[in-house]
């Protein structure tokens, strides 16, 4: 299978505040990050860590204030006929948090699938071959045709609706499909069988997830690659293996935080909860307020990015002079 | 031990034009003195509806039988008066997203003059335990003189847990308290109310969740609610270690843990989705999704069984014939 990819290179998103806009969110800070086809990306963050900004970002819905985006070395925010805007999204779908949100609630779910049909004209015209079309998509995220017929939005389970979103990125056959938070609203006794249809479309169908999402366990269960984000710069990146033994700071805080079923927190550990404004940006480390291994330099100079072998992390105390 | 609450065969249901919904259908649940129970279960299978209707039931709600004996009140047949009496000072709630329903145009400080009118109380003496409460739970003094919108979530749930505990509740009722909160938060938020239980600020807990993994961290008992009934009882680490019911079990091994990835072990979901209450199926609720449904599952409602003391399993498989 050919290799494809999006890279962000140096991308960029600052929200300005306020009455003339002087107060500035840096959502996203000067993120580099290769997304491979035939793996699944775990993109891990608390909220307003800018995972949201990223994904919209990479599906052109919000332009980025600097940097760029690559698919396969074209740039994605340079396209400018439609023709190459299609093009583009053939190739990389998006599936969003909140399902009913998705979809038109005046409409039929079929419908609005079938809307999304013209991406293939040569089966479109076809109302029986699109039909057919549909149905093994609908079959391959464990939906049935039949059981769909006639039904608006609201009358789906949140899971059933999350299923026809991901139906509905599959109908153009995407390389990509860039998944936000796309079980948070899902029923915990479903929400690993969402998760199992990304892991099946990745072996059987060589489409590629990038699944961003706040759970730690469930970004340990799904990915192939895992990257943490914290205040719009990835601070680790690697195997899912690192989620157990942490290299950064701010991992190791989420790890110690995050509820397990079959590990009590111990009583020693306490969470460092320090609020932060999200408009202030020092010089340094952008973890470095909150963090219990802060050394002069952090708050000092920005820290470099070190390979540690099975993972990168952008921190000092791995950082040799 | 002194039971603080007893519902019996308690119902609540709402009333709709096609009928009505049994949100709660027949629940038999003890709270004992200084215990905190976990109420879990997935969206829509009544448990905040049981939580809500027992501190404050409005129309569309209708409590339809049972008993809820209180302190020896009956909450299902009280008057409004009454009602207002024990509410906040022996009975609190803290209903979902209460954190964004604090009054946008009002500091805390006048909000707490309006706790100190309806209960009669001399409002210095309020602000003084309004103080004490805060200082207990980690916030600055100075956010009686804030405005709501000037906090954080984390800060602002902090707050309405300082309200709803300012008169040392009995029981207080918590419905999701944790879910809007980040991960690093939710750890401090979690522990915050076992803390006031140790410390004895409030009697008795019943945290309302759909995540197991958090109520495991804090609870003594755990109550398993599906479909508008409560399908197993017992000590939570019993019930985590050795769950009886199909529901618990499947609802156990579908969400994964640390150290799970999809590559070494593929967890499985709950297929099919519940009942409508507006028409349940007439034998056990579960038994459309149950892997060890036999004929009189689908025909008789299962009766509550009862094992060694207190333990409780609703489930056909457990009795003994």
């Amino acid at each position: 299978m050919a290799q494809h990819n999006i890279k962000l290179k140096d991308l960029t998103k600052i929200f300005s505040l306020g009455l003339l806009g002087k107060k500035r969110i840096v959502a996203v800070d000067r993120v580099n990050l290769e997304i491979k086809s035939g793996e699944i990306l775990g993109v891990l963050g608390e909220s307003g860590c800018g995972k949201t900004t990223m994904a919209r970002m990479i599906l052109r819905l919000l332009r980025p204030t600097s940097g760029k985006i690559f698919f396969d070395n074209i740039d994605v925010w340079g396209l400018k006929k439609w023709s190459e805007i299609r093009e583009y999204y053939k190739n990389v779908q998006g599936i969003f948090q909140d399902p009913y949100a998705s979809f038109n609630p005046r409409r039929r779910v079929l419908d609005s699938l079938y809307d999304t049909m013209r991406f293939l004209p040569d089966i479109a015209h076809d109302i029986s071959k699109s039909r057919e079309y549909l149905r093994e998509i609908l079959n391959s995220v464990g939906l049935k045709l039949e059981e769909l017929e006639n039904k608006y939005p609201h009358q789906l389970s949140g899971g059933q609706l999350q299923r026809v979103a991901i139906a509905r990125a599959l109908i153009p056959h995407p390389i990509f499909i860039v998944a936000d938070e796309p079980v948070s609203m899902v029923d915990a006794s479903t929400r690993i069988d969402i998760l199992n249809i990304f892991i099946d479309l990745k072996q059987e169908y060589g489409v590629s997830p990038v699944i961003i999402g706040h759970d730690y366990s469930l970004a340990y269960y799904v990915s192939d690659r895992i990257v943490v984000l914290y205040r719009g710069q990835i601070v680790e990146e690697g195997s899912p293996e690192v989620l157990e033994d942490p290299a950064h700071p701010y991992t190791k805080l989420l790890k110690e935080s995050v509820p397990l079923i079959n590990r009590k927190w111990s009583k020693k550990f306490k969470p460092n909860i320090v609020a932060y404004d999200a408009t202030v940006r020092g010089k340094g480390c952008i973890f470095a307020h909150r963090c219990p291994f802060r050394k002069p330099v952090c708050i000092e100079k920005e820290p470099p990015i070190v390979s540690l072998g099975r993972s990168k992390v952008r921190c000092w105390l791995y950082a040799t002079n | 031990m002194d039971m603080i609450l007893e519902l019996d065969d308690y119902r609540v249901y709402y009333k709709t034009l096609s009928g009505y919904v049994k949100a709660v259908d027949g629940v038999n649940l003890s709270v004992a003195e200084h215990e905190i129970i976990g109420l879990i279960g997935e969206s829509g299978c009544g448990k905040s509806t049981l939580a809500l209707s027992l501190a404050l039931p409005k129309p569309p709600m209708k409590i339809m039988g049972g008993k809820a004996n209180f302190l020896g009140i009956d909450l299902t047949r009280i008057p409004w008066k009454k009602r207002r009496e024990i509410l906040l000072s022996k009975l609190s709630i803290i209903p979902q997203y209460a954190l964004d329903s604090l009054p946008v145009i009002k500091k805390i400080r006048d909000f707490l003059r309006d706790i100190a009118r309806d209960k009669g109380v001399d409002e210095e003496k309020v602000f003084e335990r309004f103080k004490e409460r805060i200082n207990f739970i980690g916030l600055p003094r100075e956010v009686i003189d804030m405005y709501p919108i000037e906090l954080s979530g984390g800060m602002r749930q902090r707050v309405v847990i300082a309200l709803a505990t300012l008169f040392s509740p009995a029981l207080l009722i918590a419905d999701e308290p944790t879910s809007a909160l980040d991960v690093t938060t939710q750890r401090h938020v979690l522990e915050l109310f076992s803390e006031l239980r140790d410390n004895n600020i409030v009697g008795s807990i019943i945290f309302v969740t759909h995540d197991i993994a958090s109520v495991r961290q804090i609870a003594d008992k755990l109550a398993v609610m599906y479909a508008g009934k409560v399908v197993e009882y017992g000590d939570l680490e019993e019930v985590i270690r050795e769950p009886l019911h199909p529901y618990t079990r499947g609802l156990i091994k579908a969400v994964p843990t640390l150290g799970i990835n999809y590559k070494k072990k593929r967890l499985k979901g709950l297929a099919g989705s519940p009942p409508s209450l507006l028409n349940p199926p007439p034998g056990c609720r579960f038994a459309p999704r149950c892997p060890y449904a036999r004929e009189e599952c689908r025909i008789n409602d299962p009766p509550t069984i009862v094992l060694d003391g207190y333990r409780t399993v609703k489930c056909w498989l457990y009795t003994r014939r």
